[in-house]
Formats: C-alpha cells, sequence, structure tokens
C-alpha cells in the first residue's frame, strides 16, 4: 500500500468514527443543555458560585456572566504565573515576564492556546495543571454555552431569556468535557503519553551520560487540549513531541478528539430546534469544506513542491516519520478548520499552498467544524448571512428557522464577520509597516510576511498555531496578539448573543410556499459559496502577497 | 453609578468563586484521579517508557537520541532542537522543528550538506550509495526534533556500513534491521518505521554475544 492510499484510508476511517459518534454525542448533549435536573456535584459547585442556576438570563445577563468569568480567568491565570517563583510544585521555574504573563493568560482564556513560552522550560505543575490546564475545560465549556444560548434563540419565541449561563458552563464540563476528558486521557497513556508528577529528572542515555527531562501530567492536558479544541501543548513541539502523541494511533485518535464535539454539536443543534435535518444541512456544509481541504492539503503535500522539498525528495521537514505526510497533513487542516491549533507537525514547513490553506482554513472563521461551540455560532451567523443573500436574489425578507432576518439581525451578523478580518488586516500592517517587529522574523521574503500574517489570523480567530519559526515573545508580539485574541474572542460574542435575544424575542414565521428550505442540499450549496466568496474577497490580497507567491513560485 | 460598579464587583466575585471551584475540580482532581489510574495500570507508560540495556537505563523508546557512532544506525537530523534560555539551573532540552520555509536557502543548503554527508558514510568499498537513494527523513528534521523513527529506507541504506564497520555480514544486519521494522498501525495508520534506540539496543547486544 502507498502512502496516498494510506492516507485516504486513514481520512475514511476517521470520519466513520466521528460518524458513529455523531448521533450518541450530539443527543447526549442536547439532553444536558435542555435538563431541568441538576446534579448533586452541580449543586455544590453553584453554591460555591453563588448563583442560581434556575434563574433564566436574557442577552445582557448572559454576556455579563460570560465576561465576569473571563475576566476573572484572566486574572488568576496572570497571577498565578506572575507567582510562579514562589508557587510550591513550580520545579524552581521563576515567574513569567508581565507581557507574556498577560499574552498567555489571556491566550487560555479566549480557547486560543497561543504559546509564545517554551513549555519545557518556564510552566512549572502548578501553572501547568491548575492553570492552563483548567482554561482548557471552562474557555471550553463558555464556547459551548454562547452556542447554545444562540441555539435557544432560534428555538424558542416571544421571550427574552436564552437559559443560565452559570448551569451551561458548568454543566459543559461535568457532563461532556470532563467525562470524555477522563476516558480520553487513559486511553493515550495506555499509548504511552506519560502522566506523572516527577518534574525535571536525570535519565541516562544510551551513548552514556544522562539529560534532564521534565516530566509532567502530561495525558490530562493532551485529552482536554484535543477534545477543548484547545491546543496548548505541554511541550514545546506541541502534539509532535512523543510524550504527547506517541503512535499513529493516538495521532488519529487526537485528531477525532479535536472534531468530534463540534462537528456533534450540530446534532445538538437540530434537536434543540426540532429539525434534525436542518443540522445535517449544517453539517453538510463543515464537513463539505473539511473533506475538501485535507483533499487539496494532501494533494500539495504529496508533490511536495519547493526547491527544499524538491531536494529532500518528500515534504518531510518538520514531520514525524511515525504519521508520515497523509496524516500530518490531515491534522494540519483539521486543527486550523477548528480553532484548536495544536500541531503534529510544523505548518511553517509545508509547501507554500499548504501552509496557505492552513492559513485559510483559520480565515474562514473556523466554522468547518470550528471550536467548541464557536464553530457551531460562527457557522449559523454564516447562514444568516447565506440566508440575507438568498433572500436579495429573489426579493423576500430572509427568514431562518422560522425567524425573520431583519434588519436589526443583519447588522449583528455583519458585524460578527467583520471583526476577525479588521484585527488581522490592520495588526499586520501594523506589523509590517513598523520598524522592529519584522525583526522576528525567521524567515525571508514571502514567508517571513506569511508568519507575521498567520500569526494575527491565529490570534484573532483564536487558534493559537504558528509559523512557529516568528519570535513572538516580543512586547510588540506579546501585547499586540494578546489584544487581537481578546477582542476577536468577545466582540464577536456580544453579536451572537445580542442576535440570540433578538431572535428568542420574534414570533414565529409559518412556513409557506416561498420559504427558503434551508434543511435542502441548495441550501448547504449556498452556505459554502457564501463563506467561500466572502473570506475570499476579505483575505486574497494578503494571501497573495504570503502564501500564493510562495506557492506559486514553487 | 455605585450601584453599577456595585454590581460588576458582585459579578466579578461570581465570576471568581466559579473559577476557582471548578479549578479544584479540573485542575486538581481530574489530574490527580488521571495520575492514580494511570499509574495503577500502566505504570511504565505513564513514566517515559524508558528503556533499559545492561540492566541501566539508556533512554525511551518513545523519544529519539542524538550523538550515536558510526558503528551504529543514525536517527534523522535534529536542527530544530534547542537548549533552555531560562531557567538555567537546569540543562533542558526544547522540542521543536526548524520553521524553515521550503523555499528557504537555509533549508536547501542543510538538505544539500545531510545528503552529501549520508551518501559519505553510508558508502563503503564495496557499497556505494547514489544520492538518489537518500530518503527524505534522513536529509529533513523533524516536527519534534525528537523523532525516535527514522524510515525503512534509510534502515536499509545504513546497512552495509553497519556491517562493515562491525564485523557482521550484510545479511545479518539487514534481518536486524527486518525483525525492527514496525509496519502500519492494523494496515493503514501512518508509516512504517524503525526504532533506532530499539535496533541500536539490538545491535549491541548481537554484538556482546559474539
Amino acid at each position: 500500500m502507498g502512502p496516498v492510499l494510506a492516507g485516504v484510508l486513514q481520512m475514511l476511517a476517521l470520519m466513520a468514527a466521528l460518524a458513529l459518534a455523531y448521533v450518541p454525542l450530539g443527543d447526549h448533549m442536547a439532553r444536558v443543555y435542555s435538563s431541568g435536573r441538576h446534579w448533586r456535584v452541580e449543586k455544590w459547585i453553584y453554591r460555591g458560585i453563588g448563583a442560581d442556576p434556575d434563574t433564566e438570563m436574557r442577552w445582557p445577563a448572559y454576556l455579563r456572566g460570560v465576561l465576569a468569568f473571563s475576566a476573572a480567568g484572566v486574572l488568576f491565570l496572570y497571577l498565578l504565573q506572575r507567582l510562579q517563583g514562589v508557587l510550591p510544585l513550580s520545579l524552581g521555574f521563576r515567574s513569567i515576564d508581565p507581557d507574556q504573563a498577560f499574552n498567555t493568560a489571556v491566550s487560555f482564556v479566549t480557547n486560543t492556546n497561543w504559546q509564545s513560552y517554551y513549555g519545557e522550560q518556564a510552566m512549572g505543575h502548578v501553572v501547568q495543571t491548575a492553570g492552563l490546564a483548567v482554561q482548557n475545560f471552562v474557555s471550553a465549556a463558555v464556547g459551548i454555552a454562547v452556542a447554545v444560548a444562540l441555539v435557544r434563540g432560534f428555538a424558542r419565541s416571544r421571550t427574552g431569556e436564552l437559559g443560565n449561563f452559570w448551569a451551561d458552563m458548568v454543566r459543559g464540563v461535568t457532563r461532556i468535557l470532563l467525562p470524555g476528558a477522563f476516558l480520553a486521557a487513559i486511553v493515550l497513556v495506555a499509548c504511552g503519553v506519560i502522566q506523572n508528577f516527577s518534574g525535571i529528572h536525570e535519565v541516562g542515555q544510551f551513548v552514556g551520560g544522562s539529560q534532564q527531562w521534565n516530566g509532567g501530567a502530561v495525558a490530562s492536558q493532551e485529552a482536554v487540549k484535543e477534545l477543548g479544541t484547545n491546543g496548548g501543548g505541554y511541550f514545546n513541539a506541541n502534539s509532535a513531541h512523543p510524550f504527547e502523541n506517541p503512535t499513529p494511533f493516538t495521532n488519529l485518535f487526537e485528531i477525532f478528539l479535536l472534531l468530534v464535539i463540534p462537528f456533534s454539536l450540530t446534532r445538538t443543534f437540530g434537536v434543540m430546534v426540532g429539525s434534525v435535518r436542518q443540522g445535517y444541512a449544517i453539517l453538510a456544509a463543515m464537513a463539505t469544506i473539511w473533506v475538501g481541504f485535507v483533499a487539496l492539503m494532501m494533494w500539495t503535500e504529496f508533490a511536495h513542491h519547493g526547491p527544499a522539498l524538491q531536494l529532500a525528495g518528500g515534504a518531510y521537514e518538520g514531520k514525524e516519520v511515525r504519521f508520515g505526510v497523509g496524516a500530518s497533513s490531515i491534522f494540519a487542516v483539521s486543527t486550523t478548520l477548528t480553532s484548536t491549533g495544536a500541531v503534529d507537525s510544523f505548518h511553517s514547513s509545508f509547501t507554500g499552498l499548504g501552509g496557505g490553506i492552513t492559513l485559510l482554513g483559520m480565515m474562514l472563521g473556523e466554522i468547518a467544524p470550528g471550536g467548541t461551540g464557536s464553530g457551531l455560532y460562527g457557522m449559523l451567523v454564516m447562514a444568516v448571512i447565506a440566508v440575507f443573500i438568498a433572500g436579495l436574489m429573489v426579493g423576500r425578507t430572509p427568514e431562518y428557522l422560522g425567524k425573520k432576518i431583519g434588519t436589526r439581525e443583519i447588522k449583528l451578523a455583519a458585524c460578527y464577520i467583520l471583526v476577525t478580518p479588521a484585527l488581522v488586516l490592520v495588526l499586520t500592517a501594523c506589523a509590517t509597516a513598523l520598524p522592529t517587529p519584522a525583526h522576528s522574523m525567521a524567515n525571508t521574503g514571502a514567508h517571513g510576511f506569511s508568519e507575521i500574517l498567520y500569526a494575527y489570523t491565529s490570534a484573532a480567530n483564536n487558534n493559537g498555531s504558528a509559523f512557529a519559526g516568528l519570535n513572538a515573545n516580543t512586547q510588540w508580539f506579546n501585547t499586540t496578539l494578546g489584544l487581537a485574541m481578546v477582542l476577536g474572542r468577545f466582540l464577536p460574542m456580544v453579536f451572537v448573543l445580542a442576535l440570540a435575544g433578538s431572535l428568542a424575542g420574534q414570533r414565529p414565521v409559518p412556513v409557506t410556499a416561498g420559504t427558503l428550505r434551508t434543511e435542502k442540499p441548495l441550501f448547504t450549496g449556498l452556505l459554502v459559496g457564501a463563506i467561500l466568496i466572502i473570506t475570499g474577497l476579505t483575505y486574497f490580497p494578503a494571501l497573495a502577497l504570503g502564501p500564493l507567491a510562495e506557492g506559486l513560485a514553487a | 453609578m455605585n450601584n453599577s460598579v456595585a454590581n460588576t464587583a458582585r459579578l466579578l466575585g461570581a465570576g471568581l468563586r466559579a473559577l476557582l471551584v471548578l479549578t479544584l475540580v479540573t485542575g486538581v482532581i481530574y489530574p490527580l484521579a488521571v495520575t492514580g489510574v494511570a499509574q495503577a495500570l500502566f505504570r511504565d507508560k505513564a513514566n517515559g517508557s524508558e528503556i533499559r540495556a545492561d540492566g541501566k537505563v539508556v533512554g525511551s523508546s518513545l523519544i529519539g537520541q542524538q550523538g550515536y557512532s558510526l558503528d551504529y544506525f543514525q536517527p534523522r537530523p535534529a536542527n530544530g532542537l534547542g537548549a533552555n534560555s531560562v531557567n538555567t539551573q537546569y540543562k533542558l532540552i526544547l522540542s521543536g522543528a526548524t520553521n524553515l520555509s521550503a523555499d528557504s536557502d537555509k533549508l536547501v543548503r542543510s538538505v544539500e550538506e545531510a545528503r552529501a554527508k549520508v551518501v559519505e558514510d553510508n558508502s563503503t568499498p564495496g557499497h556505494k550509495v547514489k544520492p538518489s537513494q537518500v530518503p527524505a527523513d534522513a536529509v529533513t528534521s523533524s516536527g519534534s526534533g525528537l523523532d525516535p523513527d527514522i524510515s525503512p529506507d534509510y534502515a536499509d541504506l545504513q546497512v552495509h556500513r553497519v556491517a562493515e564497520r562491525n564485523g557482521l555480514t550484510a545479511d545479518r544486519v539487514q534481518k536486524l534491521v527486518d525483525d525492527h521494522t514496525e509496519g502500519r498501525t492494523l494496515g493503514f495508520i501512518g508509516e512504517p518505521r524503525v526504532n533506532v534506540l530499539e535496533l541500536n539496543i539490538a545491535l549491541k547486544e548481537l554484538l556482546a554475544s559474539r
């Protein structure tokens, strides 16, 4: 069997596994967010918070909960890093500098997990497990909560109420992420991912002498890193490091983990709005883009264009032998089409076009299938836009799921899709125009520009992967990327929740012969087209200067 | 105004309390529970799959090493590996890739040099290696810099050199390589590979038993 066929078969196996999980997990999540019962442990947590989980919230209250909880997260994680030097169980590592601590705190709270630090040398046990890994759970749970609030906006009528933020967030942790991560962590350990608290210890070497290696609670963090589409590695090499991703099987398993919640949430959506076929239409749009991107990536990586890769005889720079080109291509596309940003191979050394595909994946807004929660709400906003475009074409007031898409709704959706491009393009332009940021580039020419474009695209879309040659640990990059992450995460959430409130307040419009059937393949096609055209028009000039210039020269 | 400040403070307080409670659950209990199960059921793996030769720990079967003499099989280049720049009371290895682009002159030169060296090292009087025989993994750095494996092609390429330097027949060494070649998992997952450390330990044992 050749590597291309093996790559295709791995993709098919992955699709089969995701298909098997789709209905049970999607239905489970729908029950989680519809149930009126609280678990005993959840009641304890609510008592600790001092919140009544049964109080319905309108959108401003829901948003205040999101913002207060996230602000507390940033503050806590910032202090934890600043105090690392005096914390116990921190291996004697010194405190993190203010700009890097700000960047990292924001990065993990916004589900980005951009890392301007090296895990091996910077973060001790306490910051990793009680700081970074905690945000891996709760930032993902916040994302799902906001998505569920939007779904309730479609499902409910003549009420402004969207549910209770504390209940939604806590249940995401206790009923979805925690059980899933626990099982996944055990599977990972069984395959060789480490899980210990041995700190830094000496390990003998074959040629004599010994080396100092890091131990740590890696499996527990790795599991939720993928399941919550976080992506922040325990080690600098992330999922390329054999202690995070030891075998070809764990590699495929980790790809599965990072895709399973975002894809299955379309089922949850379908169940909650009372038509699973609406969920299938959204799923089909996500899957079309994902499969298409994987096919393109495999094509360009197996063709290995580019002088250095042609000379080497294969695109193996930055890739591990055990995964090979095929599985690395699947991982790269899956991590950039979700908000994960974990890597099992280094995107900077991909072919010019391959690097461009990872960039474009993030630029689509990470909606195919996207991050935990953020993928679904991003895709639903695009669906609103697509319905609006269709309405313009036939001259009817657009409707989606029985709700009118009026002036207010389309304004909110338009604001949503403008936030990240504005952040990416303005900040990239500033960084390129100023004299010093360019000193951080590891490569010159088109690829150097791509490094900066990639950094802001990754930060503003809350992905976290990098063209990692860029030295991002400077005050300029720590600060501006931090701002891009905050604004790229929370401004869209403001618009999503406002949209949800507006939709929930409407009375439903009856379906008539003139209604656009959004559960049909025609709509899926329209949606995919709208996504590609809008993103393409927004980013084409920037892409032309970076990856396209590099890829077409090869 | 006072009212909204008080409200904001109250809300932030709730956020902080929520975070602390969830930190206890997901940041303390969860990792300890996973560690407990991992250490009870998979102690060796949870502690890094350490591998022994002559009763001594000589590394981990998962982590590639550098610095083997030419008597032994060589790993992939690891030009992306680094050393720690902070907390220098330790000597840590920073995993990582070169991140050089496909059109980088630096990468082109590094591939050229690596290939020339592979050809030179592995050409013996009775066995000339051609540049076109050198596989891609032999001249490129991995993503982690700690890739424990090489492709079977690269292992095969080294057979004559290793045999000659150790006074073994090429057939004997080839058999060793074949025994340590692992195919794709279930026939289609990942790529075929040879674990360099395990192969070199087996080679050392073979030499010792002569």
